[in-house]
């Protein structure tokens, strides 16, 4: 068996790996829920944003936080002109391509930062260094700290939104509705493209919070794919089920990789594999067969 | 405009209507036959290896194009058959029984994933043939007794019962050998029940089934056949390549895949031959490119997928049906000349099919 301090050490880089995950879930849940599009490309939302902080912290001679700000909402910025421009233009086709053109700007993406800032690791320095102690001999670093308040606070935060502004409550309309919210005057067209801004600024959040851990180069997108897994674990269309999911998949991550280190970095995919085949509809079911 | 009376039920069925198609296709059949005596080898190979990405592209574009399923893990299949097929070969099996066997083994493994993916739909499918590619490619690689792991494994000489076929020529002419036989098979399928059902899937679940289509078995067969044929092209795939590793099968290869058939154009078998020409003339243009752009630029090593990611990204946005939907287009128009239409080919979109209510 492993011995307890192992044990509290995975644990707690698997919860702040779930975190991460969970914050790159997010975005991809709520595209899904405004849209029922899934973006595959969000992964690269977060790759985008942790070399646009590095960009800007680096313009700003190493301050990170307006760095952090300016960076997520320049990829505000680029996520809502993607919906404003090219989504919206394909509302309308089959789902098979609107994938496929999702897959294909995650590649995109990724080729045009490795042309832009070269295809080598590069590393951001961050306010988070050191450890924070946790009581007894155990410690936790702060930037996987970091990680797990932004999730905490995000989610609160976006709890908030969705629950008492005016914006947030004609989102969950037009989510529920399209064409009722839109015969209410809701301007859903907008409303979707700032779903995809919130989504994108949430994803370049954590990836800029994840630079520490992970360093940052163009492949990091690909932990999208595992959010995305860790999302499909607790069901797609809830918030709290895909958290649930991320968690569950971060936990079990550095375990498994502990534990069996021949299938390194796959146990996210075997696990959402496991469940698909088990469960089709994720822990949280969402969809209502119809009955004919 | 050729105006078809139909008075027999063959007529209904045919599988080249018109005179002019009649006459296109048998040019490209008398150029695909005469080719070696008109090309050098190193083309006739490059020819060889269209035929091969042909052949795949009919194999996703049964499942993606035909029955509305997603695959991004349709590379996986091509390792397999490749990878099956190397290893059979290395183990003296002879290459008839080899390829039966090794179809026979990617198309049960595609109805397993079928299987696991029936009751799936939409991106839950995308994202599960995903996670299947991801977990073949990372077999493929830490297998390596069997596979021969990162180092990548030789694939024996063809020789096909007892006869060595060492020269271009003789390979093209396998390659030519299958792809008629899948092209024939795949154009067949669509007038069988079974090839229909798949299209009922595709245009609707709800209303295939009212019709009386067994949905979830509909699409573990859909998956069977597309994957034993994207297997076949695996086999075929690996006498081209002469050597394995498992970075070949990677998500870019589907992603090439998936180039092929969008660009070609979704549900048509003609679609995922033009989609494997585009495919095959690619490189050529990505050399051409790095002449032209400045050097800075031109050398950057993620030319290839940016500019697989641009040219899907242009054809779904602005030309949905592909290059054969183009085609159509263009016949259409020289056909019934002046009368053509902006609004001839205006698709009907249906605005938010959910997926929350089937």
């Amino acid at each position: 068996m492993l011995p307890l301090n192992d044990v509290v050490h995975l644990a707690v880089t698997g919860l702040a790996q779930g975190c991460a995950y969970g914050l790159i879930a997010l975005g991809f849940v709520l595209i899904y829920k405004a849209t029922e599009v899934v973006n595959f490309a969000h992964g690269e939302f977060m790759m985008l944003g942790a070399f646009t902080v590095l960009a800007y912290s680096e313009a700003f001679g190493g301050s990170f936080w307006p760095a952090f700000v300016l960076g997520c909402l320049t990829i505000g910025v680029v996520g809502y002109l993607i919906d404003a421009q090219i989504m919206r233009r394909i509302i309308g086709q089959s789902s098979a391509s609107i994938f496929i053109l999702t897959v294909a700007f995650g590649f995109i993406f990724r080729s045009l930062a490795g042309i832009i800032w070269g295809w080598n690791t590069l590393s951001l320095d961050t306010p988070f260094d050191g450890q924070v102690a946790l009581g007894g001999e155990f410690a936790i670093a702060t930037d996987r700290l970091a990680i797990i308040v932004a999730t905490i606070l995000l989610c609160v935060l976006l709890y908030l939104f969705f629950s008492r502004t005016r914006y947030g409550i004609a989102m969950q309309a037009a989510s529920q509705n399209q064409l009722a919210a839109y015969y209410m005057g809701i301007p859903v067209k907008r409303l979707v493209s700032i779903t995809w801004a919130i989504g994108a600024i949430i994803a370049a959040a954590a990836g800029a919070l994840l630079a520490p851990v992970t360093q940052i180069d163009t492949t990091i997108g690909l932990l999208g794919i595992k959010a995305l897994a860790g999302a499909i674990v607790g069901g797609f269309g809830s918030i709290p089920g895909a958290l649930l999911g991320c968690l569950l998949i971060g936990i079990i991550e550095p375990f498994a990789d502990y534990l069996l280190p021949e299938i390194k970095g796959v146990s996210p995919y075997i696990v959402m594999l496991l469940v698909l085949f088990l469960r089709p509809e994720g822990l949280m079911k969402q969809t209502f067969k119809k009955k004919v | 405009m050729q105006v078809l009376f139909k008075t027999r039920y063959e007529d209904d069925i045919r599988f080249l209507p018109k005179t002019g198609e009649k006459i296109r296709v048998g040019l490209v059949v008398a150029f695909l036959l005469a080719a070696p005596l008109l090309l050098q080898d190193y083309y006739l190979g490059e020819l060889g290896l269209l035929l091969v990405y042909a052949i795949a592209g009919i194999g996703l574009m049964i499942l993606t194009g035909h029955t509305g399923q997603v695959s991004f893990g349709h590379a996986a299949f091509l390792g397999i058959g490749a990878y099956c097929h190397a290893i059979l070969m290395s183990h003296g099996v002879p290459f008839s029984l080899s390829v039966v066997l090794t179809t026979a083994l990617s198309g049960l493994i595609g109805m397993a994933l079928g299987r696991s993916a029936s009751k799936m739909h939409g991106f839950y499918l995308a994202i599960a043939t995903l996670a299947f590619l991801m977990l073949v490619e990372t077999l493929l690689g830490e297998w390596e007794s069997m596979t021969g792991g990162y180092g990548g494994l030789a694939v024996p000489g063809l020789k096909v019962f007892g006869i060595s076929l060492a020269s271009a020529w003789q390979q093209y002419y396998l390659d030519l050998f299958f792809t008629f036989v899948v092209v024939l098979g795949a154009a067949n399928l669509f007038r069988t029940p079974t090839g229909r059902s798949f299209l009922a899937v595709r245009d609707s679940e709800l209303s295939a089934r009212c019709l009386g289509v067994n949905v979830e078995w509909a699409k573990i067969q859909a998956f069977g056949i597309s994957a034993a044929i994207t297997g076949l092209a695996g086999v075929l795939l690996a006498h081209h390549l002469a050597y394995l590793a498992p970075d070949v099968f990677s998500v870019l290869e589907s992603l090439k895949l998936m180039l092929m058939i969008v660009v070609g154009g979704l549900g048509s078998i003609p679609g995922a031959i033009f989609g494997a020409i585009l495919v095959s003339l690619l490189p050529v243009a990505l050399s051409f490119l790095k002449d032209v752009l400045p050097p800075a630029l031109g050398q950057q090593a993620g030319l290839e997928p940016l500019l697989f990611g641009l040219i899907i990204v242009i054809f779904i946005v602005f030309e949905p049906q592909g290059i054969y939907g183009r085609w159509m287009k263009l016949r259409f128009f020289f056909e019934t000349f002046p009368y053509y239409r902006k609004s001839s080919f205006v698709r009907q979109k249906s605005y938010l099919k959910t997926e929350r209510m089937r």
